[in-house]
């Protein structure tokens, strides 16, 4: 009978990535009310010495894969051998980040066991001895409760920066394993011939604890400094909405939206921007939102947790001079 | 070469979504369709293709009939034939259901790549692009905003961004594509387009067509079981922040960003 919740642990340049420990945090929790172990999958190169830190997040036990031909990550690499590591362990439950390379991986993963899953969840819960799902559809405009029949492990990925993360605890400590993995040369039909970083280092808006967004109200990419300004100051990235950036403003990477990126920092700002409903579609899990925009009927104030009526020309940089009071 | 290019309908963005008495779909009556927004970017990049190396490009969708008429559109803007993968069983289907009978579809194509959107924003899933290349055994590469075409058409070479960075990835082809916005402006199909449009071949092909059996599709067997929709969770009421002046307002914003939310 299918046993324990697995997660799928994400790394980068030797590094674990946070929104592994949002899904480790979760899969405690979902272990807890199972009364079942949590196991994180752990796949790279040289990145063993890395376990251990997932065991202060929760983890029981940690299977490592370590090998040159799993840097980076693949979609065929990591399909292969993380289905062989399922089918020997089979587990109840399968837990991913809805990040980018997690969204990939998933989405291939799932079709290669032949099971369902649920793609960027909001919200877990155990029913009955069944994972049950909560996510976003239709841009938002719905919830989807959603479990499983007939289908193990029971797949799911969670929106980075919704889980709650547990406090690292030191003193607890996971069980490492080398866990056996065959990888055939055959098995690996795409490589990745470059990265390339972005400028500044930027952190990615879906990562991001704070965004500065503007809109149409921008009035032109010249403008967008006075959003940059704040953001320096209070450590935000920059974002905006499809407005700005069919109109050339801003880079696609930075549009918020149905169809540009889903965010859920701490902190949204949205400036000059009116609401419309697909912008709302990737910002409305944010914790805080702010709205500032001249037109008092914006539908954005209708979302806002704080709302300001006026022009952002005179609102942001008088904003930008008073926050540096707090800092 | 042998370009296929997959897509589907979605409620028009603007859509308002109503739960139905069911509890588990939405109302359909007053529904404007339209072709998903990140399937326009794959029928772009197919024509693109064609003009660039020659060939043919094909338009696979599955659903009611009323699909059709996205096809025609895409057939409008410059794609050569299409095929409609319909049937009653098909209703309900979940992700994997559906890829399984696409790609009996495109299965004996010969394709050499195959374009999906990224996602559906109806589902917001992402999952059926991976299972039809699972399924058709080819890989595939997801989230791609940029594209070319070796000159001798054995491989393709695809940017990806991902948090921080953007990939350079090579892979060998046939390879399934999924779309992301960047990728390319897709055309409007133009009138002279429409009309030639009427005059393509666009075959129906049920389950039965497809050597399928029915009792795997539909709702009945579905995998992934919703147990129920809800609307979206109400957000606490917020305040309009107080002030006369530009200046005060945002004095009174900053003090409470601080003060009571906490997040400065």
């Amino acid at each position: 009978m299918a046993q324990g919740v697995w997660t799928i642990a994400e790394q980068r340049d030797g590094a674990i990535r946070k929104i592994t420990y949002e899904i480790v945090s979760e899969g405690r929790r979902l272990a807890d009310a199972l009364g079942q172990e949590l196991t994180v999958i752990l796949l790279g190169s040289n990145i063993k010495d890395k376990a251990a830190l997932l065991g202060q997040y929760g983890a029981d036990r940690v299977l490592v894969c370590d090998d040159p031909k799993l840097e980076p990550y693949t979609t065929d690499a990591y399909v292969s051998v993380i289905s062989g590591l399922v089918k020997d362990g089979d587990p109840a439950v399968l837990l991913v980040g809805a990040s980018v390379e997690g969204k990939d991986l998933s989405s291939r993963l799932a079709a290669r066991l032949d099971v369902a899953m649920a793609q960027d969840c909001t919200a877990f819960a155990v029913e009955e001895g069944n994972l049950v799902a909560t996510r976003p559809i239709y841009a938002g405009k719905a919830y989807a409760k959603v479990t499983f029949e007939n289908s193990f492990p029971q797949m799911a990925a969670a929106r980075p920066k919704v889980m709650e993360l547990n406090e690292p605890d030191e003193s607890k400590s996971a069980e490492v394993v080398d866990a056996e993995f065959t990888l055939d040369d055959g098995d690996l039909k795409t490589k990745v011939l470059d990265v390339m970083k972005d400028e500044g280092g930027k952190v990615d808006l879906t990562e991001a604890d704070k965004i500065v967004s503007g809109g149409r109200g921008m009035k032109g990419p010249e403008n967008y400094n006075i959003l940059e300004d704040l953001a320096a100051l209070i450590g935000a990235s920059v974002g905006a909405s499809r407005s700005a950036v069919d109109a050339g403003w801003r880079p696609h990477s930075d549009q918020v939206g149905q169809t540009g990126k889903v965010v859920s920092p701490n902190l949204y700002v949205a400036c000059g921007i009116s609401g419309a409903i697909q912008h709302l579609a990737g910002m409305s899990t944010s914790k805080v939102i702010v709205a500032i925009n001249k037109d008092e009927d914006a539908p954005i104030f209708q979302k806002a947790d704080y709302g300001v009526v006026g022009d952002l020309f005179d609102v942001v940089p008088a904003l930008t001079e008073e926050v540096k009071k707090y800092l | 070469m042998n370009i296929i290019v997959c897509l589907k309908q979605v409620p028009d963005t603007e859509s308002q979504i109503k739960i139905g008495s069911d509890g588990t779909s939405i109302v359909t009556d007053d529904i404007k369709w339209v072709m998903n927004p990140y399937d326009e970017f794959g029928v772009e990049e197919a024509l693109r293709l064609k003009e660039k190396h020659g060939g043919e490009v094909t338009v696979v969708a599955l659903g009611p009939k009323r699909v059709t008429e996205s096809i025609r559109t895409a057939l409008a803007m410059g794609a050569d034939k299409g095929i409609l993968v319909s049937d009653d069983a098909l209703e309900g289907s979940d992700a994997l259901a559906t890829a399984k009978a696409i790609a009996a579809a495109i299965k004996d194509l010969e394709a050499d790549i195959i374009f999906t959107g990224q996602r559906g924003v109806d589902d917001d899933q992402g999952l059926v692009g991976a299972a039809v290349a699972e399924f058709l055994g080819m890989p595939q590469l997801s989230l791609i905003v940029k594209l070319e075409v070796a000159e001798d058409g054995k491989s393709v070479k695809v940017e990806r961004p991902i948090e921080g960075e953007t990939l350079v990835i090579e892979s060998s082809l046939p390879a399934l594509i999924t779309a992301q916005k960047g990728l390319n402006e897709p055309r409007y199909a133009s009138l002279p387009g429409i009309m030639k449009a009427k005059k393509k071949p666009l075959d129906e092909k049920s389950l039965g067509d497809l050597g399928l059996d029915a009792a795997e599709f539909g709702v009945g067997a579905r995998k992934l079981k919703i147990l129920e929709l809800t609307p979206p969770p109400v957000r606490k009421a917020g305040i309009m922040v107080g002030g006369d002046t530009p200046q005060d307002k945002a004095a009174e914003l900053a003090k409470l960003l601080h003060d009571e939310a906490k997040v400065l």
